[in-house]
């Protein structure tokens, strides 16, 4: 009967954690469902076709747009891509081939302590090598923070995938004949191009919402630039200047960047699970 | 035959270019490291020659008579981040166990598992547009009833914000380390006769612990840095909060709000002595964070 009892008590027990369990959980990602469903409320009413092609126009104004941070975000982005995406690729090559050296172990560190750098001290960090020499605040400067920002994935991801790639690979290519740069080149790197794409978008994804970099490097500008080396804007900062002003025209149009943001993120996200399912690495 | 050995010279070239660039830039990452804690140090050197320890203890930052001391800012960055740690953690640990042992497989899994990934992908800034339209309010209310000036925002507001941005990192962490427990000590338990609870919190959670553990502090490591949302939500103020629901500032937001405006030398060095103060205890962090795991994978 004493057992019986306490047997009862603990499987008592073990349900009750398993609720508390489960409640944990669901409330954690309550966050996420009310933060999605109130941008894409107010962010939905804000976004038609001036949105996308008119400039921000002063308060009192209807009709403004953010076609200006929407191209000053697609273009420090791309730019930040061309500096990341070879350099960031090389330096996963390095690592996956020569795994084991002391200069391979300083640098996985160096790319993890990279990895945890506040985004601010990345602003500052730019600031000093870039835009005081430069005399002034650049788009160009915002992107090589980013990019900045982007290498440790990049690194990771292309070290990882090109790690799960077969040596046999590479000794059949060698055993033809073929030199150490065309096999890693030809052979290597395309096999594990989509994990090293996979890594490439996500890295894009990550810093396309970024704001504390660019504060003081790309800096924002009111008026449509394409000039990278003057001040730009971009979706982000248009978004914190927007949401800290008291105005609620303006609100409504960092609603409306906001949901442009978020779409572009999960599409990216998308994008790299139709990757990973599609071409998936397998030998 | 000439030709053969040209071509061969040339790919010989070929091949040490690679193998140099391969090393160089190798060499380049480590660098640009050294050079970032170089720039820093060297920049906030006026600030320290200046302030000396005064910086960190000293309790008034006013710019205008220029006096700069930190005090407040390390308050409201130590303050935020624990308290985001705090109210994070029950909520990670479950998370953890939910993927890592009930569910690891499966539909349910996958759902959770990408809802998690992309609370972490949502950026910070509006995280704290959010923040600002939501949660103040919310506290507000709250702060009403609890009879404290209703400011709406402030440390605790930052935190909550702080908390959810944060829960991501611990948990990817704590699902891989709960779910690399070796199955014959579950087997072993189970055969005993212990209940799932009693796995969990007999042998999971002993065996993991350290693995729990990294998981928090690289999460730390995310709450002491983290800038934007918990600038629009702490509301900017130079006092020593009183209180958790008293308006703030961190480090970050700090240096955030006054860098591009810094006049003067030791103002702006001060802001970056912050920066690499911040920059320093992140890094020991995330390495101890790192060290860690890799005892436990090994």
């Amino acid at each position: 009967m004493q057992i019986e009892k306490q047997i009862a008590h603990r499987n008592k027990k073990n349900k009750i954690f398993k609720g508390v369990i489960i409640a944990g959980t669901v409330i954690s990602t309550l966050p996420l469902l009310l933060i999605l469903f109130y941008i894409f409320r107010q962010g939905i009413t804000a976004i038609n076709w001036q949105f996308f092609t008119n400039l921000p126009k002063p308060v009192g104004e209807t009709g403004g747009g953010v076609s200006n941070a929407i191209v000053g975000s697609i273009l420090i982005l791309l730019v930040s891509c061309v500096i990341a995406i070879p350099v960031g690729i090389i330096i996963g090559i390095y690592l996956s081939e020569v795994a084991k050296s002391r200069l391979a172990y300083y640098c996985r560190l160096a790319v993890d302590v990279l990895q945890g750098i506040p985004s601010i001290v990345i602003g500052i960090i730019i600031y000093e090598w870039i835009v005081r020499p430069m005399g002034g605040f650049s788009a160009f400067s915002g992107s090589v923070a980013l990019a900045l920002m982007m290498l440790p994935s990049i690194i990771k991801s292309t070290e990882e995938t090109l790690k799960l790639l077969p040596e046999s690979l590479k000794e059949a290519s060698l055993a033809l004949g073929v030199p150490y740069y065309k096999t890693i080149l030809k052979i290597i790197v395309p096999s594990g191009l989509s994990g090293i794409m996979t890594g490439v978008i996500l890295s894009i994804a990550r810093v396309i919402g970024e704001t504390a970099p660019l504060l003081f490097t790309a800096f924002g500008n009111p008026f449509m630039s394409t000039d990278i080396f003057r001040p730009m804007s971009s979706l982000p900062l248009i978004i914190f200047n927007y949401a800290t002003s008291p105005y609620s025209d303006w609100h409504q149009l960092a609603w409306g960047a906001s949901m442009l943001l978020i779409l572009m993120i999960l599409i990216l996200n998308i994008i790299t699970k139709i990757v990973q399912r599609k071409w998936k690495v397998q030998f | 035959m000439n030709e053969i050995a040209f071509q061969a010279k040339q790919i010989n070239l070929k091949e040490k270019v690679f193998k140099k660039t391969l090393t160089l830039s190798a060499i380049t990452v480590v660098v640009i490291l050294l050079a970032i804690f170089f720039t820093l140090l060297i920049n906030s050197m006026p600030s320290i020659k200046a302030l000396g320890g005064k910086f960190f203890y000293d309790k008034t930052w006013d710019p205008v008579a220029d006096e700069y001391g930190a005090l407040p800012f390390l308050v409201g960055t130590l303050l935020t981040s624990f308290l985001a740690l705090i109210i994070s953690t029950p909520f990670s640990i479950a998370v953890a166990i939910f993927l890592g042992e009930y569910y690891k497989k499966g539909v349910v899994a996958e759902i959770f598992k990408n809802v998690i990934d992309l609370l972490a992908g949502i950026p910070s800034v509006i995280y704290g547009f959010w923040g600002l339209f939501v949660l103040v309010p919310i506290v507000r209310t709250i702060e009403l009833k609890l009879n404290l000036p209703p400011y709406g925002v402030g440390i605790f507001t930052s935190s909550v914000i702080l908390a959810i941005m944060i829960l991501p990192f611990s948990v990817s962490l704590s699902r891989q380390v709960i779910s690399m427990v070796p199955s014959h000590l579950k087997e072993a338990a189970y055969s005993l006769g212990a209940t799932r609870f009693e796995v969990i919190t007999k042998i999971i959670i002993p065996y993991t612990k350290s693995g729990l553990f990294a998981g928090l502090l690289l999460a730390l490591g995310r709450a002491l840095g983290e800038t934007m949302a918990v600038t629009m939500l702490i509301g900017n103020t130079h006092q020593i909060p009183t209180g958790i629901f008293s308006p703030g500032n961190t480090m970050a937001s700090v240096i955030a709000n006054e860098f591009s405006e810094a006049t003067g030398k030791i103002y702006t060095s001060s802001l970056i002595e912050m920066g690499l103060f911040l920059f320093v205890v992140v890094t020991i962090i995330n390495i101890l964070g790192k060290q860690v795991i890799k005892r436990f994978t090994l």
